[in-house]
């Protein structure tokens, strides 16, 4: 709870922080920055090593589950899919059936339901954590190349909108830590650029593995605003517009973060 | 049977010092902690982890309700003869999970 209360007062003595450091430009992340470099060495060490990084359970699990044949149909995800490499790393992506730009997650639970003729799996499910964890870690290495889609403009615009919408009783928006104050603290913590290049991903605060839209609801209930459920609209837009923002980052899923 | 990930040499010179790394998935519930409708959650943890190295105990582990889910234990032997290395996870629950990998010493 410590860190709600510094969050409160960042935001009672926002006005004067604002006055005495100088506001970077909009575009400050010309070059983004991955968490990872912020992070101590023994994280990095533990991401980067794939006995160490518990997000490799997840990926194991998903590898089980890809291979799983599923629903009326009886077919597994890898009776079509024989590599899934670099897919990842250009969601969200438009999809064509709902006219609306689909996250990763959203994808994987599209191909259930439409072509294994399976139940849905949960939003933040271990299921479809792990299947997303499996899919996105294909992917490591490789840098985000957001599709270059018009048909995207319009949610990527929202996206960027909501990005820069202050919000909740403390009334801040993300640009406000993420752009103006990253690289600065808040209390103890670092303030990442919070790009989004490393998801689903592992953080020592939650002990388990999560999805963006998780992290996302993390700090909207941080600045005490009313969190979408997950799979809104909403948050996909914000993660179109956040792949875009960081476009060019290794993506490093199944990340560790503090 | 929850995920492990197993990470130890498949062969070694006889008489030198082998590190193992095991990682295994689990919740590691405290017992203090209280849930969505404010009892307390029950303890579920691992209590014990046990290696042993063709049926002698080389390493174990007793764990307690503060440490972390997941856990992550490393620790190093000594490469005696070829054999199988087995890794025993018990707690509460009844939980009892046992992995086996072999080792060739040259």
């Amino acid at each position: 709870m410590r860190w709600l209360l510094l969050l409160a007062a960042l935001a009672a003595a926002g006005p004067r922080i604002a006055a005495a450091q100088p506001r970077m430009p909009p575009q400050a992340v010309a070059q983004p920055r991955s968490g990872t470099q912020d992070m101590s060495r023994e994280l990095q060490a533990m991401q980067a090593d794939d006995s160490a990084n518990p997000g490799m359970l997840w990926v194991q699990e998903g590898e089980a589950l890809f291979h799983r044949a599923e629903g009326r149909v009886q077919k597994a995800c890898a009776d079509c899919h024989a590599s899934l490499t670099g897919v990842a790393a250009r969601y969200p992506a438009w999809d064509d059936r709902s006219a609306a730009p689909m996250d990763l997650a959203g994808r994987i639970q599209h191909c259930r339901t439409e072509h294994q003729q399976a139940t849905p799996l949960a939003r933040e499910g271990e299921p479809l954590l792990a299947l997303s964890a499996f899919v996105a870690g294909q992917s490591r290495g490789l840098p985000l190349a957001p599709p270059e889609d018009s048909r995207l403009a319009p949610a990527l615009a929202r996206g960027e909108a909501l990005f820069r919408q202050r919000r909740g009783q403390l009334n801040l928006s993300c640009a406000q830590c993420h752009e103006d104050r990253a690289g600065l603290r808040l209390g103890s913590a670092l303030i990442p650029e919070g790009h989004a290049n490393g998801y689903p991903q592992y953080r020592l605060e939650w002990q388990a593995l999560g999805s963006l839209q998780r992290r996302l609801r993390n700090c909207m209930v941080g600045v005490r605003a009313t969190a979408p459920a997950f799979g809104a609209a909403e948050y996909v837009e914000i993660e179109l517009y956040l792949a875009r923002r960081g476009a060019g980052l290794a993506v490093e899923a199944p990340a560790v973060r503090p | 049977m929850a995920r492990v990930l197993l990470n130890l040499p498949r062969s070694a010179a006889k008489g030198a010092v082998i590190e193992i790394r095991t990682l295994i998935m689990h919740p590691m519930e405290s017992g203090f902690r209280p849930g969505m409708n404010g009892t307390i959650l029950a303890r579920d943890i691992i209590t014990r982890f046990t290696c042993e190295y063709d049926g002698e105990v080389v390493f174990q582990a007793e764990l307690s309700s503060a440490i972390a889910a997941n856990p992550f234990i490393s620790f190093t032997t000594v490469a005696t003869a070829s054999g199988t290395l087995s890794f025993t996870w018990e707690g509460d629950n009844d939980f009892r999970q046992t992995e086996t990998r072999s080792l060739t010493v040259t």
